[in-house]
């Protein structure tokens, strides 16, 4: 049998994760996770070089997986690099800390595999597997709210993979009798037509349903929000960023399917229709939040119903909502990597108990600034264009009073945004202490101040490759 | 036969509509399990024997014996009250349960495809919306897993709709059983029923905006 790397890496991530597992020295775990980081580092690359070539016959690097799996791998390395801060902080138990890391391998893997799985029903096994592991995260603290927040996210996500199940069976049962018993995305696509529609609808309800609960979109995505706040930091910055992208590959490839039949016109109505709830949903809880860790939450349910319009508009609203969702991952991780070094000056997360930020850590008060400006998309952050181009793929297919509604609920969102970050930079808190402030090292917000330049770099000036793989994620949908 | 079977496992709805006691939820989840692999049998006898066993030694010994008796067990060991306690009263339940099937029915008429038997269809969703309703409108931790278990029970008479065609899918669908088992393990090992005093989704309100 020939041997494949993918097979390898998915072998070598499951036997890392079970010896971190197993292992209760400290040092030698850390040196498990660096060796996982450097199988996912070579994984990614040998991707790359093998553009388009199918692996284990339900694996194949096409444009969008390798751009996900390229995101993935550049967060993965800070939030492992701050997860090792996080918890030398704390002083946690072993056995604890094993469980964290081993859990972040295999969510980490489980990731990967999804966004590369050509086939429905592969994806949909490993987007199962990313909520067991996450959900290991979520409940590391231990304590009563983390276990509220942990079966929360558990259940509703359990829910939800059920509908997406449903969805599959339903896509199914469209399937024509000609013989064809394949759901692989391909032929999917090239059976377009001859699919049953009454049935096809049923399935794209079903599924898109399911998937919002991962992506952060109206009606499933309230648990998101309890997990993304109960993680610690960096793996609230995995869940915002890495995790949200795979709800979005499992949407994005099924209207793929969707886009190539009669149905087209009404998906777009039903993904309309979740996306401006989405950003209404975020602009009510936004302007009243008092808890910044809710609020970049939020932020990311905004990010997910534009990207959603992008889709929804056509035209160049699909290279600009893959272009979204890979700088809004690097955005949004870097704010929830500095969120930890905040609550590590205020222990708390409240916005009444902050303040006067620059003056505790300097260099990560710049970030925090920077991420705020990059966050509400102004230039010259990278979201600045793709928010550009789905405005302007809204006007152009003409949803002109959807843009107005849009634009009227993101200049609420800036000015909630904004007065809760100037209100945590700059108004000194009340009856704050100043005697014993943790000093925060400048370096540790160097990965932040990294990841935004990859923003202002790849949006402003993106490199071929980057736009000819963005331009094969969507070959597919019709122009 | 198996358009007995569903009838069966339909009438165990309205049952569970206004079942007042945790165990007769219980027993009721044995009971479709057993129903389930009646139908399991009876479907899929064509397919391969090996995928044939491993479907019907799922249905019987996980379905209807392992969850139910961890269930009791989990029961017992957290000192969970043995009412239901919904929110509305059940005539109410069986009502809307009954709302829920004709619906359900008035719903597969508009399908015009003859190769899915109906009455899978009509089973399927009315158990998955019934499954739903339970979630919602029931106080326990405990009832709102026995609820996903009900779902879980539809989606997998969904499978076996297609499952001569496909078998992988009613495989898959047993993936949806270690989902629960996570749910259970979750209650058996946070002793949920210690730690929030009454088991009860009332004290999982401390994460709101």
């Amino acid at each position: 049998m020939e041997v494949s790397m993918t097979g390898i890496y998915l072998a070598g991530a499951l036997g890392l994760a079970a010896l971190v597992f197993l292992n209760k020295n400290r040092i030698i775990n850390y040196l498990l996770v660096i060796a996982f980081l450097f199988l996912q580092v070579g994984f990614t690359v040998y991707a790359y070089m093998h553009f388009n070539q199918t692996e284990l016959h339900y694996f194949t690097f096409d444009g969008l997986g390798i751009l996900l799996l390229v995101t993935l791998t550049i967060i993965s390395i800070p939030a492992v690099y701050h997860s090792y801060i996080y918890l030398g902080s704390k002083q946690d138990n072993p056995g604890h800390t094993a469980i964290y890391f081993g859990a972040v391998i295999i969510l980490l893997m489980a990731l990967s595999a999804a966004y590369l799985s050509n086939h429905i029903a592969v994806t949909w096994i490993f987007v199962e597997l990313t909520t067991l592991s996450a959900s290991a995260l979520i409940y590391h603290r231990r304590n009563n709210r983390s276990l509220e927040g942990t079966w929360k996210y558990v259940f509703v996500c359990a829910i939800s993979i059920t509908l997406v199940f449903i969805g599959i069976l339903f896509l199914s049962f469209s399937l024509p009798q000609a013989g064809t018993e394949d759901l692989s995305f391909k032929n999917l696509i090239s059976k377009g037509n001859t699919l049953n529609i009454f049935w096809l609808r049923l399935a794209f309800i079903f599924i898109f349903t399911g998937f919002t609960a991962k992506m952060g979109l109206v009606p499933m995505y309230t648990a998101g929000i309890d997990a993304k706040d109960k993680a610690p930091s960096p793996a609230g910055a995995l869940l915002s960023s890495v995790l949200m992208n795979v709800g979005f590959v499992g949407i994005f490839r099924f209207y793929t399917v969707a886009a190539n039949t009669n149905i087209h016109t009404w998906a777009n109505h039903v993904m309309m229709i979740s996306a401006i709830l989405s950003i209404f949903v975020a602009t009510v809880y936004m302007s009243r939040m008092k808890n910044i860790k809710r609020m970049f939450a939020y932020s990311s349910i905004e990010h997910a119903g534009i990207i959603i319009l992008g889709l929804v508009a056509g035209g160049i609203g699909y290279y600009a909502a893959i272009l979204h969702i890979i700088l809004h991952s690097f955005v949004k991780s870097s704010l929830f990597f500095q969120q930890g070094q905040i609550y590590r000056v205020y222990k708390s997360k409240s916005i009444y108990d902050v303040g006067n930020y620059f003056k505790y850590n300097h260099t990560g008060a710049i970030v925090m600034l920077l991420a705020f400006f990059f966050s509400s998309a102004m230039p010259p952050s990278g979201l600045f264009i793709s928010e550009f181009m789905i405005f302007r793929a809204l006007f152009e297919a003409n949803y002109l009073w959807l843009l107005v509604v849009v634009m009227i609920l993101l200049t609420i969102i800036i000015w909630a945004f904004g007065k809760n970050v100037f209100k945590l930079l700059f108004t000194p808190p009340v009856e704050f202490k100043e005697e014993n402030i943790e000093k925060i090292n400048p370096m540790e917000s160097l990965s932040q101040y990294i990841l935004l330049g990859l923003v202002v770099y790849l949006g402003l000036n993106p490199p071929q490759e980057f736009v000819s793989l963005i331009q094969d994620a969507i070959q597919n949908l019709p122009h | 036969m198996t358009n007995v079977l569903l009838l069966i496992f339909t009438i165990s709805l309205l049952y569970l509509g206004i079942a007042h006691r945790l165990l007769t939820y219980i027993k009721i989840l044995a009971v479709q399990g057993i129903l389930l692999f009646g139908i399991a049998f009876i479907e899929l006898i064509q397919i391969n024997a090996v995928n044939l066993t491993l479907i019907l030694l799922e249905t019987i010994v996980i379905k209807t014996i392992a969850i139910p008796l961890f269930l009791q067990y989990i029961m017992k060991r957290n000192r969970i009250t043995r009412d239901t306690e919904p929110f509305l009263p059940n005539f109410i339940s069986l009502i809307i349960i009954t709302l829920i099937i004709i619906a359900t029915f008035i719903l597969s008429n508009t399908i015009t495809d003859s190769r899915i038997s109906r009455i899978f269809f009509v089973v399927a969703l009315s158990t998955l919306f019934t499954g739903l309703y339970i979630i919602a409108t029931r106080h326990k931790i405990i009832t709102h897993v026995m609820g996903y278990l009900v779902i879980e029970n539809g989606v997998f008479i969904l499978s076996l709709a297609v499952g001569n065609e496909m078998p992988v899918l009613v495989n898959l669908g047993i993936l949806l059983d270690i989902f629960a088992s996570v749910f259970l393990l979750g209650i058996f090992v946070n002793r949920i029923g210690d730690e929030l005093k009454d088991v009860d989704v009332d004290q999982l309100k401390s994460l709101k905006d």
